[in-house]
This record gives structure tokens, C-alpha cells and sequence, in this order.
């Protein structure tokens, strides 16, 4: 491994995961203590009003909601973190692939024991989730076929292949083939002690997994080229994370089933990946949103014993990624909307404080001497009047400018406040122009388009730096003036000057 | 009961010749049915695959069940116009959620299929299940349908037409309905759509609008798959779409070719699917599908140009002649 490979693995630092250890031992105890009182299934509990199951399943008081909660929420948990690095990998469709492939394993599992027994189920199911990755990746590897449809094949095909088998079972003379379909969209009441201690055993496995080759999986899931150079598994991790996947796919497949599995895997982490940039705080985050989702999931199947629990538990999923989407502070579609609004509006009345500068700067003015006229404003802005007008009075509102007269021929002026921000626009404006024209050899016609944008942009740094560098000059290359720093202050101290009300007009600046 | 006992004894007559003689018309009515499932399935297909949409096949197979489902509550009957506007709908709901999740943020392309198509596909099972007693639809046969309903359907004096002195069931007249519409619609457009999957940037410039052929083509997928839902399921419709092409895309290229042995595929995987069903007493949608899944497997090894053998034989003659070199 190179030296800078070795500075890598160490500055990133593995710590807090040893707090997720703890917590899962710690679920691990009460699961031991509560598999010892575990009798009744959910199915057995009396059927109350709304209200009345809602707060029973929130006081906990029965093991079978327990134990029910327990499992759905610890594989949401670990479906959710084991997700993020499948979503950073884009593997979504992978999970997908393993989990319907697992199907013809549960057939064969239970075909092995003619019973509904964990443990064959979920060696079976592991082993045709393995066959089906080597199998998809060897279409991919061996034909002109690409991944997509190489996956969906594999898919498919294992789907059949495991239809086949439990139409099978359902002929057969002496099995107890009850609840082989509830692998197909999953019922979290029907789990039982086994598949409770699978999840924990798989969900405490996958995390040791997770928090032991952090490094490494972080490593090479983002740049793999790279992984490579210092030596890193890629191969180890890429096969050791297929594992994981199929692991915690099987043991997930009694809560959720075959057809929805992938939800899990997918949706939390997509959620987690709009909400941060950090790959370990999206782990915990998706993580998290898992195992609520595996709540509202147990919720679901306490609420409606009959309905099967994967659709609940890809609801919840959903809901946490919906709100994700919209409302995420950074990446989330309200505040993107928002921000773009915001922009687009301060932009909008900055250029018209603009336009009324420069209208009085021409000595536009309107009835009274040191308004500006609303027509030769209109002319200049070439945009329908209502639309103008609302414009103006959001600026009104604002406290920027002040409107007198009548609708018709109105006459504007500047509050102080307002005068200092078109100035600056102005200022930013032609200095600009003079920058490109001056220093980078523009044509004089050439850079107003150019400075149209970056007037809304530039800082008082920046305006300090070019007045500097062209030496404070009070022309621009149209021969126009450019507002000075002594300007601004002169409205500035004119503005504790005047009263309230009183609204500034033009006044011949540079 | 020992481990593999399951596995039907293998008796030529009993698996070959029997359900003719039993039940020739049943027999017909499912073959028939599975050959024009396979045929429609494959012709669309062929372009999932060209177009890189497998998965988005799958996404749409999945969601068309919440569109099928509200339809059919608002029609309040199985009738074929509320079947073939829920799957228009959702199809177009779907691909245009798939391209919002992806486009109005950072969401991956994989990762918006996923999300979505699971969300519409647990609504849709919520919806059958609170349902259920209003609409004829089972949550079970969703997943994975029963071709054989179709032979039994002739008894049913309501689901029977009659065409050439011989009654047939309503899913086959359907089925093969859909099939010469959808084989017609790809040979009308035939050309929009083969640059368009093969040149974006050139269908455009020749004015086809390569985003109405992207969503025509979807809605036109979901009404395939709406329409072989009830035979055979959501999931298995992707073994009749994705496999059938990509069997044939092992042997031939080019895109006539490609239609022309997805539609010589049909008839083989129909009738082998029906067979394989009979001897293993099990759904024979499954059997279809893994009818396709072994022509595809036999395809994949003995391929003379490309296939397993012939890379391992090349590989095997490569091995060979550096020893001699090093020999030498």
C-alpha cells in the first residue's frame, strides 16, 4: 500500500460505529429476554377500536408486538445501512435481483425439510441469491448483453423457477406447506422465535461487517481506481458486500417478501443520500429511516393481521424518502424551488431599481421634477405593465422606492434606502464594464450583456478590488458615471438626514 | 419422504401426448395463449433490450397493478377500456416519476427506478387487499397468474366467443388481439423507432421526437403487460419480455432478424413451457417462463459463434499454442 493510500485508511477514523455495536448487543438481550415470554402471535390479540390498538402497540406491553417490532425494525435498520453503500454503487437493481432470486432457494429449503424451517430457508435462499449474482455477472461478463438486461433475466428466471417449485409443494402429500406464499410479500406476525434470533444474528454480522471494513468499503465504492492503486480488496469487497446483501435480503424476506424487499434496501438510503454529503452520516441516517420504516411496518401488521406487512414497511420507507425529496434542506425540491424563487425575484428588482436610475440619471422625470416617469420606465423595461406594476410595488413594499399619483401616470422615487442599492447595481454594472473593456480588452459593445449577469453577483470586496485596479475611475466606456464609494456615503448620511417619508430623487452623481 | 422425491417421475407419453389426447382444445387454448403472451412480449422486448430499458420493464410490470387496480374500482368491472386506461395511466405515471425523481434531484437513475416502481407496487397490493371484496383480483395471483384459468374459461357461457364454428376463450381472442395490434404498431413505426433506439441524436435531427417514441413505446409496454397480467403476473411478464429477445439477441443482430426469431421463439417456449408444466404439476405461467429461461441457457452454451463452448474451446487453443511456444 502506498503512503498515501495508508494516510487515507487512517485519517478516516472508525469510532462512533463501536456505539452502534453496543446497541446491538444491548437489542440482543432484550431479545433473549423477551423470546423466553414470547407465546402469542399477533394474530391471537383481541381486536379493539383504532384508538385503543394504537396505544397498545405504543406501550409495548405484549411480547408478541415486541418481538414483532423488534425484528422488523432491526432488519429496517440493517437493510437501510447495508443500503447506502448499495445506492452509492448504484447496485440498486442488484438487490432487487437477489431478492427475487432468493425465491427458488426458499422453495428448495423448505423442500429439503418438508417444513417451514429457518435455518434450511435460509441457507437455501443464500445460496440461490449467490447463484443468481454469479449467474447475472457471468451473462454480463460472457455476452453482448448489458447489465440491465442480464439482471432482469436473472430475475425472472429464478422467479419462475421458484413459482414452479411452491406450485409444486402445494401437491405434495405430507409437507406442511402452510405460509409458503407469505414469502411473497412478507407478514412480519408470523415470524417466530428462529427467524427473530436470524435477524439479529445476521443484523450483528452485517454491522461487525460494516464498521470492521468501513474503510475499505468507503473506499472502494466511491473510486475504485484508486482502491486498486493502494492495494485495497476491491474483488473482496465487491463479493464480501454481495453476501451481505443476500444475507440480509433472506433474512428480511419473512417481514417483507420477495416482491418488495428491494424497497428497503433502496429507499431509506436514497432518502439519506438527499440529506447528506457524508458518507457515515448517511449510513446512521438511512439506517434510521429503515427502522422507522420497519415500525410503520409492524404497526401495519399488528393493525391488520390479515394484510400482509411489505407494503406497510415500503410505505414508511417511501414516506421518509418523500420527505426527503421534498423538503431536504440542501438537495430537497422545496428549498431548491425555493432558493431559485428568491434569486430570480432579487434579480428582478434589482434591474428594475436599475431601470428607475437610470431613467431619472437621463432626467426622465414625471409631473413633479424628481420623480421618475412611470412611461419612460416602461419603455425601457419592455415588459407588459401589470406585470411591471406588481414588480413596483413589491419594491414599494419593500421600502425602496415610493409610489405617489395615480395609476396612470405615477411618479417614483427612490427611498434612501433604495437609491443606495440601485447605486450599487449601477456601480457594479459599469464597473464591470469598464473591468472587461479596460483590463481584459473587450470591445466597448461587447460587455454589456456580460455584466447584465454578474451585477447581481458581485461583493463589496470584489467592487473595492476593481475600483482599485482602475484606479477609482468615475467614467464608464459608455462615457456614463460610475457611482463612487463617496456617493453611496453621501445617500447614506442623506438617509439619516432626511426624514421618513422624504424620498430622495436624482441628483447628478460622478 | 426422501429429498428430490418431488420431482415427477419422466414418462414421455404421459407428458407429450396425453394432455392432446385428454383435453385437445384446453390444450390448444393455453399454447395458443402462452404463444401470443411470448410473441407481444417479445416484439416490445426486443426494444427494452436494445434501449437499455430492462429494468424500467420491470419497474412498469410492477406498477401497472395501482393503475389496473383504481381502475377497475372507478369502472366497478373487469372491462377491457378501464384495464387498458389504468395501465396507460400508470404506465406514463411511472416512466414521468422516474424521470422526475432522477431529473429535479440528485437521485441516481437505478435508485429513482427502484424507488418508484416499489412504492406504486406496494400501493397497488395495499389497494387489492383493502379491496378485495369488491374487485376480482388476488394479491397471490398477481405475482405470478395461472395460464390454465384460460382453459377453463369456455365453460363459462359469458367468456366465450365464437369464431370458426369453435368457441373460444375471451383471454386468447384478447391476447391475440393485443398481439396484432402491437405487431402492426411496430411495423407502422418501424423505422422511428429503430433510429430512435439506435440514434437519439438523429432521430431528432430528423424530427421524430425521441421522447414521444420513449413514452409511446411505454404505454405500449404497459398495455402488453396489462393485458398478460392476468395470465401470468407481474413478475413472470418479465421473463416473457426480456427473455425471448435476449435470446435471440445471442444469435443475431440485427433488428429484423431479431423480431423474426423473437416470433420462431414463441411457439417453442409456449409449447415447451406447456409440457415442461404438465410433467413437473406446476403453474404453467412458471413453466412458460422457465421454458425461456432454458432456451436462453441453451443458447448461452452452445452458440457457434459466441457461445460458452465456442470461448472456451477458443481459449483452451490459445492455452495450447503458447505451451508449444514456450516448448519451443
Amino acid at each position: 500500500m502506498s503512503k498515501r493510500g495508508k494516510f487515507l485508511f487512517q485519517s478516516l477514523e472508525p469510532r462512533t460505529p463501536l456505539r452502534v455495536v453496543g446497541l446491538l448487543v444491548f437489542l440482543f438481550c432484550i431479545s433473549l429476554g423477551s423470546s423466553s415470554s414470547y407465546g402469542d402471535q399477533i394474530g391471537d390479540l383481541v381486536q379493539s377500536d383504532w384508538k385503543a390498538q394504537f396505544w397498545r402497540f405504543l406501550s409495548l406491553k405484549d411480547p408478541a408486538v415486541r418481538a414483532a417490532l423488534l425484528g422488523s425494525a432491526t432488519l429496517g435498520a440493517l437493510c437501510g445501512a447495508l443500503g447506502s453503500f448499495i445506492v452509492v454503487r448504484r447496485w440498486a437493481l442488484l438487490g432487487d435481483t437477489l431478492s427475487h432470486a432468493a425465491l427458488p432457494g426458499v422453495a428448495l429449503g423448505f423442500l429439503w425439510s418438508m417444513k417451514k424451517d429457518p435455518w434450511t430457508i435460509f441457507i437455501g435462499a443464500t445460496l440461490a441469491g449467490i447463484v443468481g449474482a454469479a449467474l447475472s455477472s457471468g451473462i454480463r461478463r460472457t455476452t453482448k448483453l448489458k447489465e440491465d438486461a442480464a439482471l432482469g433475466m436473472t430475475l425472472a428466471s429464478f422467479f419462475a423457477l421458484g413459482i414452479a417449485l411452491i406450485s409444486m409443494t402445494q401437491h405434495l402429500p405430507d409437507a406442511d406447506k402452510s405460509g409458503l406464499e407469505q414469502f411473497l410479500f412478507g407478514q412480519a406476525a408470523a415470524m417466530n422465535d428462529d427467524d427473530i434470533r436470524l435477524i439479529l444474528i445476521a443484523g450483528v454480522v452485517v454491522f461487525a461487517g460494516l464498521i470492521l471494513f468501513y474503510k475499505e468499503l468507503l473506499l472502494t465504492s466511491f473510486d475504485p481506481g484508486f482502491a486498486r492503486s493502494t492495494g485495497a480488496p476491491v474483488k473482496i469487497a465487491q463479493h464480501g458486500l454481495t453476501l451481505a446483501l443476500s444475507f440480509s435480503i433472506v433474512v428480511s424476506l419473512q417481514a417483507v417478501g420477495v416482491a418488495l424487499v428491494s424497497a428497503l434496501l433502496i429507499t431509506p438510503a436514497s432518502a439519506a443520500y438527499l440529506l447528506t454529503d457524508r458518507m457515515k452520516r448517511m449510513v446512521w441516517m438511512s439506517a434510521l429511516f429503515g427502522a422507522f420504516a420497519g415500525v410503520v411496518g409492524a404497526f401495519g401488521s399488528f393493525l391488520q393481521t390479515k394484510a400482509p406487512t411489505g407494503p406497510f414497511i415500503v410505505m414508511g420507507a417511501t414516506m421518509m424518502f418523500a420527505l426527503a425529496f421534498l423538503l431536504g434542506p440542501k438537495h430537497g425540491w422545496v428549498p431548491r424551488r425555493w432558493r431559485r424563487w428568491t434569486q430570480s425575484q432579487k434579480i428582478r428588482s434589482e434591474n428594475l431599481l436599475k431601470a428607475i436610475y437610470q431613467t431619472l440619471e437621463k432626467d426622465e422625470g414625471g409631473i413633479s421634477d424628481d420623480g421618475a416617469a412611470w412611461l419612460s420606465i416602461l419603455r425601457r423595461k419592455k415588459i407588459p405593465e401589470k406585470k411591471l406594476w406588481k414588480e413596483l410595488k413589491a419594491l414599494e413594499r419593500s421600502g425602496l422606492v415610493t409610489v405617489t399619483g395615480d395609476r396612470a401616470r405615477p411618479d417614483i422615487f427612490f427611498t434612501p434606502e433604495g437609491k443606495r442599492h440601485a447605486m450599487e447595481i449601477v456601480r457594479n454594472h459599469r464597473l464591470w464594464e469598464l473591468y472587461l473593456t479596460h483590463s481584459a480588452n473587450f470591445p466597448a459593445d461587447h460587455v454589456h450583456d456580460d455584466a447584465e449577469k454578474i451585477e447581481h453577483l458581485l461583493g463589496e470586496e470584489m467592487v473595492r478590488r476593481l475600483e482599485k485596479l482602475l484606479n477609482h475611475a468615475t467614467l464608464d466606456p459608455h462615457g456614463r458615471p460610475i457611482p463612487s464609494l463617496e456617493d453611496l456615503e453621501e445617500s447614506r448620511s442623506e438617509s439619516e438626514l432626511a426624514p421618513k417619508s422624504g424620498a430622495a430623487g436624482y441628483q447628478g452623481t460622478g | 419422504m426422501d429429498f428430490l422425491e418431488w420431482i415427477p417421475a419422466y414418462d414421455a407419453t404421459a407428458v407429450w401426448v396425453d394432455p392432446w389426447k385428454m383435453d385437445f382444445w384446453g390444450s390448444l387454448y393455453v399454447t395458443l395463449t402462452g404463444m401470443f403472451i411470448v410473441l407481444s412480449c417479445g416484439w416490445v422486448g426486443v426494444y427494452l433490450i436494445l434501449r437499455r430499458l430492462a429494468l424500467v420493464g420491470d419497474a412498469i410490470s410492477h406498477s401497472v397493478l395501482p393503475g389496473l387496480v383504481i381502475a377497475l374500482l372507478i369502472a366497478g368491472k373487469v372491462t377491457s377500456t378501464a384495464m387498458f386506461l389504468g395501465a396507460l395511466v400508470a404506465g406514463v405515471v411511472t416512466t414521468a416519476l422516474i424521470e422526475f425523481l432522477h431529473g429535479a434531484s440528485r437521485t441516481k437513475p437505478d435508485a429513482a427506478i427502484g424507488v418508484s416502481f416499489t412504492f406504486l407496487f406496494a400501493l397497488g397490493v395495499i389497494l387489492v387487499n383493502s379491496f378485495a371484496g369488491s374487485i376480482d383480483l388476488d394479491a397471490d395471483c398477481v405475482l405470478h397468474g395461472e395460464l390454465i384459468h384460460v382453459a377453463m374459461e369456455v365453460f363459462d357461457p359469458e367468456s366465450v366467443v365464437t369464431a370458426f364454428g369453435v368457441e373460444w376463450p375471451m383471454t386468447l381472442v384478447r391476447m391475440a388481439g393485443v398481439t396484432v395490434v402491437t405487431v402492426a404498431l411496430i411495423l407502422v413505426f418501424y423505422k422511428e423507432l429503430l433510429v430512435s433506439s439506435f440514434d437519439a441524436g438523429l432521430a431528432a435531427s430528423l424530427g421524430y421526437r425521441p421522447r414521444w417514441i420513449h413514452y409511446g413505446l411505454m404505454i405500449m409496454l404497459s398495455w402488453v403487460i396489462v393485458s398478460a397480467f392476468e395470465s401470468v403476473g407481474a413478475i413472470l411478464v418479465i421473463a416473457m419480455l426480456i427473455l425471448p429477445g435476449a435470446t435471440a439477441y445471442l444469435w443475431v443482430q440485427r433488428l429484423p432478424a431479431l423480431l423474426v426469431l423473437t416470433t420462431v421463439f414463441s411457439p417453442i417456449i409456449s409449447l415447451g413451457g406447456y409440457h415442461l408444466g404438465v410433467w413437473l404439476n406446476c403453474s404453467i405461467a412458471a413453466a412458460m417462463a422457465l421454458a425461456a429461461a432454458i432456451l436462453f441457457l441453451i443458447t448461452w452454451v452452445i452458440e457457434p459463434k459466441n457461445g460458452l463452448i465456442r470461448q472456451g474451446w477458443t481459449r483452451w487453443k490459445a492455452f495450447l499454442s503458447m505451451r508449444q511456444a514456450e516448448v519451443r
